[in-house]
């Protein structure tokens, strides 16, 4: 048994904690301000292949692994939360269904542009009444000729704005329940489809988080992924390998307030002394480093079990819902320690506690996730 | 065009601490980097490679661990690279380290050699201009900035006064500054196939001199100490004008019987 990552896992993680330091870090606070998509950002990770990283090389991506993804949303989030779903949306959420699911000819086509990043990519599965109950699904697609029309509308919608690939649940046989779901991809620019209202949010503020608006938008039969009826299950494995991705930036975001309240209680002097000598601060950050760890292991091991081409959805969501919990406690406990510094902005830990909390929410609850544990517990 | 670089396996010095009684760099847990200096040239030469189209070697003297630094240089697109290592290098200063690399460049075709200007270990900065004494090339140190033009290389060399612009042509040694060059991320894809290629391993075969000229034995100088500079005392700041100054500056040295 090994818990080391490999020599390329390594090099991998120097480059990408480097990028993040210098490139992202000086960014985060502004983004989150403004409320601004970091496009700079996204072109210069595009021009380091960051936008395909486990996709192979055929394809068009770097041919490397889910582990190394999982530093990459990691180490961004640590410094940038924004940055870190950025990457975890584009990939796990629009990349991974095409490369999964896609035919030859939809490989061809959106791979290698996705990978290299010249195209963001999102997904579409949540509406006003289909959250945690996907089934629910009203967008409808209505067979037309050589053509498909959809109708409806996506609420929340990671990436959309900026995107210019869509990969949209919609129903086609409302009788069927979870099996008249069927999975498209929609182009950004296709007549009927647009984008709509911009939420304004708690956190991840730079990530561009709109409505997908349907109003007989013609998509061809080619752009269906997947078989008819098929969706349900393309939305299911999408998300369960998005929850690593989510799962990372949790323990991303979890390490970044650890850091950050190392730093600062060893500067801090109260009472004549660092505030990091007293035991209070000692004995809470070491049970909150023990967890930290543990989020680590696991959601390296549901990494490295997708790598493997093993069952990992239970695993996915233990991952995410322990680093997502974790992420909530330490940053929570981080503002705490810096007292009322922390609840300013000249800190970042209170940015980082208004990031942490959607960690706890999207790609399914925290409560989701109980019940796929659950489910794989009590079959 | 082909290029070789020069790079080195360094402590970060950034992160080192200095044991306070010996005086010595405590190096556990210090990360090894790729000397910046040598990053920098590294990056002068994928910047000729980009624009111009070249073949870019990297070479290093070091224990077998500076196979790190090689792998690094492969994921930012370097084509060929070269570990030179034994034990008879070992111990040595920067006269027996020039002897030894460029007589291990001798194995190699160049239009052009790149150092960096120094290393943050030892910071000496003498090992790449050595290397060209040795070899008899032209050289330019504390580069900037460079173009090529005409099959010549219009070199911008940093002094203390501003720069200095300077055609040069190949084969020539070149010294680089990191400032000058930011060095590029490393690529995914070739941080992926970076352990896939080959090292080449050059031992003692491959540098033509005698046993005398390596290492400790080569080396014309010895460490007889190493110690922390001590702290200085807070200086004096006057505000006078510049006649006033001369009189206070004489007074001072005098004072310390300097003058």
């Amino acid at each position: 048994m090994n818990f080391g990552l490999t020599k390329t896992q390594q090099l991998f993680q120097q480059m990408i904690r480097e990028f993040a330091e210098k490139e992202v870090k000086p960014l985060a606070a502004e983004v989150d301000d403004t409320e601004r998509f970091p496009m700079e950002t996204v072109e210069k990770m595009a021009k380091l292949g960051l936008f395909g990283i486990y996709i192979p090389k055929n394809y068009g991506g770097a041919g490397g692994d889910h582990i190394m993804y999982s530093i990459a949303v990691e180490e961004l989030s640590r410094v940038c939360a924004t940055t870190g779903v950025i990457l975890s949306a584009h990939t796990s959420l629009c990349m991974s269904p095409i490369w999964e699911f896609g035919t030859e000819e939809q490989k061809q086509k959106y791979l290698p542009k996705l990978a290299s990043g010249e195209w963001i990519g999102a997904f579409g599965l949540t509406e006003p009444n289909a959250g945690t109950d996907a089934a629910g699904q009203q967008t409808t697609a209505v067979e037309d000729g050589d053509d498909y029309i959809l109708n409806g509308s996506k609420i929340f919608i990671t990436n959309a704005g900026p995107a210019h690939v869509y990969v949209v649940a919609t129903m086609t046989n409302k009788a069927l329940g979870n099996k008249g779901i069927t999975t498209f991809i929609v182009e950004a620019g296709t007549p009927g489809f647009s984008i709509g209202k911009k939420e304004h949010k708690l956190g991840i503020r730079g990530s561009a988080t709109c409505e997908l608006i349907f109003e007989n938008c013609r998509v061809p039969k080619a752009n269906m992924l997947g078989k008819m009826g098929e969706g349900f299950k393309v939305a299911m494995k999408t998300l369960d390998g998005g929850r690593i991705g989510i799962a990372s930036q949790a323990l991303g975001i979890a390490q970044g307030a650890m850091d950050e309240t190392v730093k600062y209680t060893k500067e801090r002097k109260q009472f004549g002394r660092s505030i990091s000598a007293f035991q209070n601060t000692q004995f809470q950050m070491a049970d909150l480093e023990t967890k930290v760890q543990a989020a680590r292991l696991l959601v390296r091991s549901a990494a490295w079990k997708q790598d493997m081409g093993m069952p990992f959805s239970a695993d996915a969501a233990m991952g995410k819902l322990f680093a997502a919990e974790t992420a909530m406690e330490v940053t929570t406990k981080a503002v705490q320690f810096h007292g009322g510094y922390g609840y300013t902005r000249e800190y970042p830990v209170e940015r980082m506690m208004r990031d942490a909390k959607i960690t706890e929410i999207y790609e399914g609850t925290s409560e989701v996730q109980r019940m796929v544990i659950a489910a794989k517990l009590f079959k | 065009m082909k290029i070789v670089v020069c790079i080195k396996q360094v402590p970060d010095t950034t992160v080192i601490k200095i044991n306070p009684v010996t005086g010595t760099l405590i190096r556990d847990g210090v990360p090894s980097i790729m000397n910046p200096d040598d990053k920098g040239g590294l990056e002068m030469a994928l910047q000729l490679k980009d624009q111009y189209g070249a073949h870019v070697t990297v070479i290093t003297m070091g224990p077998p661990q500076a196979d790190a630094i090689l792998r690094e240089a492969y994921a930012m697109g370097a084509d060929e690279a070269i570990l030179l290592t034994g034990r008879e290098f070992g111990g040595a200063d920067t006269l027996a380290t020039s002897h030894t690399i460029a007589a291990a460049l001798k194995n190699l075709e160049y239009d052009l050699i790149i150092a960096g200007r120094q290393a943050i270990d030892g910071d000496t900065a003498q090992v790449g201009p050595q290397i060209a004494e040795h070899l008899g090339l032209p050289q330019v140190s504390y580069v900037a900035g460079l173009e090529y033009k005409d099959g010549k290389f219009i070199v911008k060399k940093e002094t203390e006064e501003g720069y200095q612009m300077l055609e040069v042509a190949g084969p020539v040694l070149l010294t680089a500054l990191a400032s000058g060059f930011k060095a590029r991320y490393m690529n995914v894809a070739g941080i992926v196939d970076a352990f896939d290629k080959p090292v080449a391993v050059w031992g003692v075969d491959k540098v033509n001199l005698p046993l005398e000229m390596l290492g400790l034995k080569g080396s014309g100088t010895r460490v007889y100490k190493s110690f922390t500079k001590g702290v200085k005392a807070a200086g004096e700041v006057h505000e006078v004008d510049a006649e006033q100054a001369v009189g206070l500056i004489v007074s001072k040295l005098k004072e310390k019987f300097i003058i």
